[in-house]
């Protein structure tokens, strides 16, 4: 069976730095995976050239989703075929009605895919269950994409984005950074109820307290661009206790 | 000087000479009303001629360059002309009360004039002053000091348009819209509005202006509002003229204390557009918000130029225009805050924000500040860039196609100054109108 992500022996770089460095990492459906790693060692470059943001570039290797070349697709492409970011600073739309983003997000990707559009009514009746579930106030929805949100309003909003388009491919990028002690249990939950075998998440964290709540399949330890350690879930405890020095020293 | 024809230095245009031949056969055709009005007007419009660039208030828009010949004016329009316009400049939502012109001409068919609510008359032009009503008699040309020559132009040829009164403390809550649908043929257009609210009243004024022909034809469109102590309005202006027209506006107000203007002009379409706003503040108290979006593609030319006169005290301007500029269209914004000596506490404020689609847009930005009275606040300024490329990648990143997610960008730009009109259903059908003029090519 083809696995949902298949990264092989990727580099990329942003103006003109090669941030990752050969990064092999393969993720089927039903799995999560966590990717733990110091600062600035590309966690969040993998999430920005699995995207396709602008100025991100592939010097070598492939990127797989579902067997598709990403390289080969536009950035709103990628999201139709099922890969969603919850970006570790979601940025604010001034002017765009959440609804509004949230609809025309949903039905543009429905209708690459050549399916049926949402109805409004149906639209919102969704997004109000979500909002429950995440513990959000619709008066928040009201307002423009995520303006005026604090830290931990986005983060919430980020995963109701996610839960609606029920992506293939998740990757949370820190997403539990930002959330009090109650929010983090009512995001994990939210996450937990898009588990499924068809689905495939990749929580990047640098916390393990996460992994109490999202439990991982796989844990992976990356460092200057690579994965240079996989494990268990125990592998988050350890780190813990250890840190990421040996790893470093490894890397270099 | 008496009446003396100047003769100018310069040897004059052929559309300058035109003008001054259908002058003179509208003079020997009989007196049209307001004989001496239209005669100073004209004596006034020769001394200078056609502006050109190196005036000052017309620098970016070199009429005496565009305008190389001069439509005829508009004969009557056809049977077939009027059925087109049965449902042009339709604001979807909007239960306005039509007062429709097609061609120039006043169409009572296509008009809504029954049931006026008890204190509100609406007249045309040529009725008013047939009737010779003496508001009409004078006030028109009269509301404010404006020495222009596209103006002195108007005030020369005025063919028709509306004369509106709304009587002390009457609110009319139903928007009155004007429709000025453009003729089929290549033709000139001189329209005339003066609309008068009274203390204490409030209405809404929609002017829709419409060309669906590819043929060249010249509006030279004037509204003069006169707001009484306490008297509001909320005025609304769309541009969607023909694709090789040339639309000339002038507005002037003039607000006595307390008096609310809420001014928003949207330019959907037209070879050239030029919008001119004289605000007199005359009253303690008085506020104006005059806001303007520009969505201009091709080689289309808008001119935003503002007076903002302050003569009293506690006053209060805010300007806010939007451009949004595709391939090689222009924009132009000109305002002038002048603070007469004792208007203290007065607030002006102005801002030009615009959004390059293209590297070969372009706008021009021309703010100016005089100053005559120490306790005021006054700021101006401007901004030029292009969408955010974070937003757009966030935004498809959802899932969200590239042109549809510059489109709701562009939106959110324009959003802000539509997002002001108070009335809510005009303000649907605005966004809708923008929304649609984004998403056509
Ligand atoms: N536009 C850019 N130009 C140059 N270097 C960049 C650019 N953007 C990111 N980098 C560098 O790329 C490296 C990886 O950054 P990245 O944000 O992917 O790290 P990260 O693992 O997500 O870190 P954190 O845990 O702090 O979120 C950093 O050294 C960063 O400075
Ligand atoms: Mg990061």
């Amino acid at each position: 069976m083809t696995a949902l992500l298949e990264i092989r022996d990727l580099k990329a770089e942003i103006a003109g730095k090669q941030i990752l460095n050969g990064y092999d990492l393969t993720v089927k459906a039903g799995e999560v995976h966590a990717i733990m790693g110091p600062n600035g060692s590309g966690k969040s470059t993998l999430s920005y050239v699995l995207s396709g943001r602008p100025g991100y570039k592939i010097t070598e290797g492939q990127a797989l989703l579902a067997g598709a070349d990403l390289s080969q697709m536009s950035v709103d492409e990628r999201a139709a075929a099922g890969l969603f970011l919850a970006f570790q600073y979601p940025l604010e739309v001034p002017g765009v009605a959440t609804m509004t983003f949230l609809r025309a997000a949903l039905n543009a990707q429905r209708k690459k895919r050549g399916e049926e559009e949402m109805s409004s009514p149906d639209m919102i009746k969704r997004v109000k269950e979500l909002a429950k579930i995440l513990d959000m106030d619709m008066e928040m929805l009201r307002r423009p994409v995520n303006v005026g949100f604090s830290g931990g309003e986005k983060k919430r909003a980020e995963t109701l984005q996610m839960m609606l388009l029920e992506p293939k491919l998740c990757i949370l990028d820190e997403t539990d950074s930002g959330l009090d002690i109650d929010a983090l249990k009512v995001v994990s939950n939210g996450v937990n109820q898009l588990r499924s075998k068809d689905r495939g998440i990749v929580v990047i964290t640098h916390y393990q307290r996460l992994l109490d709540y999202i439990t991982p399949d796989v844990v992976h330890v990356q460092s200057a661009g690579r994965i240079v350690r996989t494990g268990g879930k125990e592998l988050a405890l350890e780190l813990e206790e250890t840190g990421y020095a040996r790893y470093q020293s490894e890397a270099a | 000087m008496g009446n003396a024809p100047t003769t100018p230095a310069r040897k004059l245009t052929d559309a300058e000479a035109r003008l001054a031949e259908i002058f003179a056969m509208q003079q020997s055709a009989g007196a049209p009303q307001l004989a001496k009005l239209r005669t100073a007007a004209f004596d006034a419009f020769s001394k200078t001629g056609l502006p050109n660039r190196r005036d000052e208030a017309w620098k970016y828009t070199d009429l005496r360059a565009l305008l190389r010949d001069v439509k005829p004016l508009a004969a009557p329009p056809e049977e077939s002309a009027k059925q087109h316009a049965r449902n042009a400049a339709t604001l979807t939502g909007v239960a306005s009360r039509r007062v429709v012109f097609v061609g120039g001409y006043f169409a009572p068919a296509l008009s809504d004039l029954a049931d006026l609510e008890a204190g509100l008359s609406v007249m045309s032009l040529s009725e008013a002053l047939a009737k010779g009503d003496a508001a009409a008699m004078t006030q028109i040309g009269n509301v404010g000091e404006v020495d222009d020559p596209a103006f002195a132009l108007n005030t020369a040829f005025m063919g028709e348009g509306v004369v509106i009164r709304v009587g002390a403390g009457v609110c009319v809550d139903r928007p009155i819209q004007l429709v000025f649908v453009a003729g089929a043929q290549p033709a000139t257009y001189f329209l005339r509005s003066l609309v008068i609210v009274e203390k204490g009243a409030r209405a809404t004024l929609i002017e829709s202006f419409e060309g669906e022909t590819a043929q060249e034809y010249h509006v030279n469109a004037a509204t003069e509002v006169v707001l009484e102590e306490g008297a509001s309005l909320e005025r609304l202006k769309i541009s969607h003229e023909g694709a090789a027209a040339m639309h000339v506006s002038t507005f002037v107000a003039s607000l006595a204390a307390g008096a609310l203007l809420s001014d928003f002009g949207l330019n959907l379409g037209g070879a050239v557009l030029r919008n001119q706003s004289f605000i007199n503040i005359n009253g303690p108290g008085a506020h104006a918000a005059m806001r303007g979006a520009n969505i201009l593609k091709g080689k289309e030319h808008a001119d935003a130029t503002l007076f903002l006169d302050h003569a009293a005290e506690r006053s209060e301007s805010k300007a806010l225009f939007k451009s949004v500029l595709d391939d090689s269209s222009q924009a132009v914004f000109q305002g002038k805050i002048l603070v007469r000596p004792g208007a203290q506490k007065t607030d002006a404020r102005m801002m030009a924000r615009t959004l390059l689609l293209s590297e070969g847009a372009q706008a021009n930005c021309k703010p100016e500040l005089e100053i005559f009275a120490d306790d005021v606040q006054c700021a101006h300024g401007s901004t030029v860039g292009a969408l955010d490329e974070n937003l757009i990648f966030y935004l498809m990143a959802r899932g969200i196609p590239q042109a549809e997610a510059q489109s709701l960008l562009t939106e959110a730009f324009v959003g802000e100054v539509i997002d002001a009109v108070e009335n809510r259903s005009v303000r649907d059908a605005l966004s809708a109108l923008v929304s649609e003029r984004l998403r056509t090519q």
